[in-house]
């Protein structure tokens, strides 16, 4: 028996409605910064869905774990020993070097750049829309996690998060059309900016005039600038340059060092801000240092 | 009671579609992925139109703006408007052919597309390709296993 009466109001009157509330949501989420909170909360109550979601995943790499054979577990840990052992060689050198550079700084009176806490996250879910480069991690607001905290992998800068759950966060990839980072030419200390184009492989550089000094193949750093990334970090390498005198700027694009398309761990980087250290090393400027520190 | 019970099922294959449009996928096969909560939506919104219409349409929108990270509302909007069109339309588009659902379904998907490119456009700046419409061929492809797998759930648990 179909219920003839409880038809409810008329298909127009529901559209009108739905329009005027979908409406408001973009005005309220896109001009007003009221939205981060409740987007917060909204992903806290949809992330049993992300975890759902990647359960097939997990399983198979699971899988795949008890299914290899012993020959092969052999070979990689043979392997990861060789690495293990080149790196932590590595690492002396580096400590002293840290030592010997903190030194410097100490002595120039600028910072010493302190090391920073850092945790492994594994990416829930990518968004696949081509308008948007984002991924979902497992790491929450419970792991420390906030907004605006760097991303990176073994090979370079991936990005940074833009919301955070108590479980689960947000990242927004440096490859996102609304991303933008600041960065330094490795080989001259150019500084440059790139936008995402929201394509994975490719980044542009911003407002670059026709005069700067930039060729193919240039190692684009991380300047430290922006506020958000650390110093130092590799981001892409510049692969087309197109002059073209029409323009107002060059075309530079520049490919990311991170794989973007295929990212399954991250490392969050904790930014650091130590103040009481700073005055231990170079007490005389440790207030000019701490202005410098906050732009 | 009983009735309520049965709409569950509804709910669920739409949560479960919206799932599998976050599931993680290489990238190569990303591009193809069809829009399976819209496309579960266009079924339940031609077989059960008085049950599942533009308000079903709204919260499934939203939840998929939620999962996805698009400025909220973008789909909620694109999507209420879309099964609009269905539902007032559900008598002609139930009567077609598989083949000739397929082609409607695609002209939605399409439109569906253009809007959402439109308003993000609008919102954050974006710039259009043609392989955004990928998912408009794949989504079609993928309409007759839909509707024969939607329909054998609706026939065996007797939802109406």
């Amino acid at each position: 028996m179909k219920p003839i009466f409880e038809r409810g109001p008329s298909l127009p009157i529901r559209l009108f409605f739905a329009v005027l509330c979908s409406v408001g949501l973009m005005t309220l989420d896109r001009f007003t910064d009221s939205s981060t909170q409740l987007r917060s909360y909204l992903t806290a109550t949809v992330s049993p869905l992300y975890y759902l979601a990647n359960l097939p995943q997990a399983m198979m790499s699971d899988a795949s774990e008890q299914f290899m054979s012993h020959q092969r577990l052999l070979e990689q840990n043979q392997k990861l020993r060789e690495t293990l052992l080149r790196q932590n060689t590595q690492m002396q050198r580096l400590q002293f070097l840290q030592q010997e550079n903190d030194k410097l700084r100490s002595l120039l009176g600028s910072v010493p750049v302190a090391e920073s806490k850092r945790l492994v996250a594994e990416v829930l879910a990518v968004y696949s829309h081509p308008f948007s480069n984002q991924i979902v991690i497992n790491k929450g607001s419970n792991d420390g996690v906030v907004a605006q905290q760097p991303l990176i992998d073994d090979l370079g800068v991936l990005g940074q998060i833009v919301s955070v759950g108590p479980t689960s966060s947000r990242a927004l990839l440096i490859s996102d059309t609304t991303h933008a980072i600041s960065m330094r030419v490795e080989r001259n200390g150019d500084h440059v900016v790139a936008e995402g184009l929201g394509q994975a492989d490719e980044v542009r550089l911003m407002h670059i005039p026709h005069s700067a000094d930039i060729q193919q193949g240039d190692k684009l750093i991380t300047s430290g600038l922006d506020g958000v990334f650390p110093e130092g970090y590799p981001v892409a390498e510049v692969v087309r340059i197109s002059r073209n005198a029409q323009q107002p700027f060059l075309q530079v694009y520049a490919r990311p060092y991170a794989q973007l398309d295929r990212i399954r761990y991250v490392l969050l980087v904790w930014p650091k801000a130590k103040p009481e250290i700073d005055e231990k090393i170079a007490p005389p400027d440790a207030e000019a240092a701490a202005v410098a520190g906050d732009f | 009671m009983e009735k309520s019970h049965r709409l569950i099922l509804v709910y669920l294959s739409l949560m479960f579609a919206l799932v599998l449009a976050v599931v993680p996928l290489p990238a190569i096969v990303k591009l193809f992925r069809p829009d399976w909560p819209l496309l579960v939506l266009f079924y339940w919104a031609l077989a059960l139109p008085f049950r599942v219409s533009i308000g079903t349409a709204f919260v499934t929108g939203f939840l998929l703006d939620v999962l996805v990270g698009t400025v909220l509302g973008v789909n909620a909007l694109a999507y209420s408007v879309i099964i609009y069109f269905c539902s007032a339309h559900h008598l002609k588009i139930r009567n077609f052919s598989i083949l000739q659902q397929s082609l409607v379904i695609a002209l939605f998907l399409a439109f569906y597309h253009y809007f959402i490119f439109w308003l993000s456009h609008f919102l954050t700046g974006v710039v259009f390709t043609m392989a955004y419409l990928w998912p408009v061929v794949t989504g079609a492809a993928v309409w007759p296993w839909i509707f024969w797998l939607l329909r054998r759930i609706r026939r065996q648990f007797k939802i109406h």
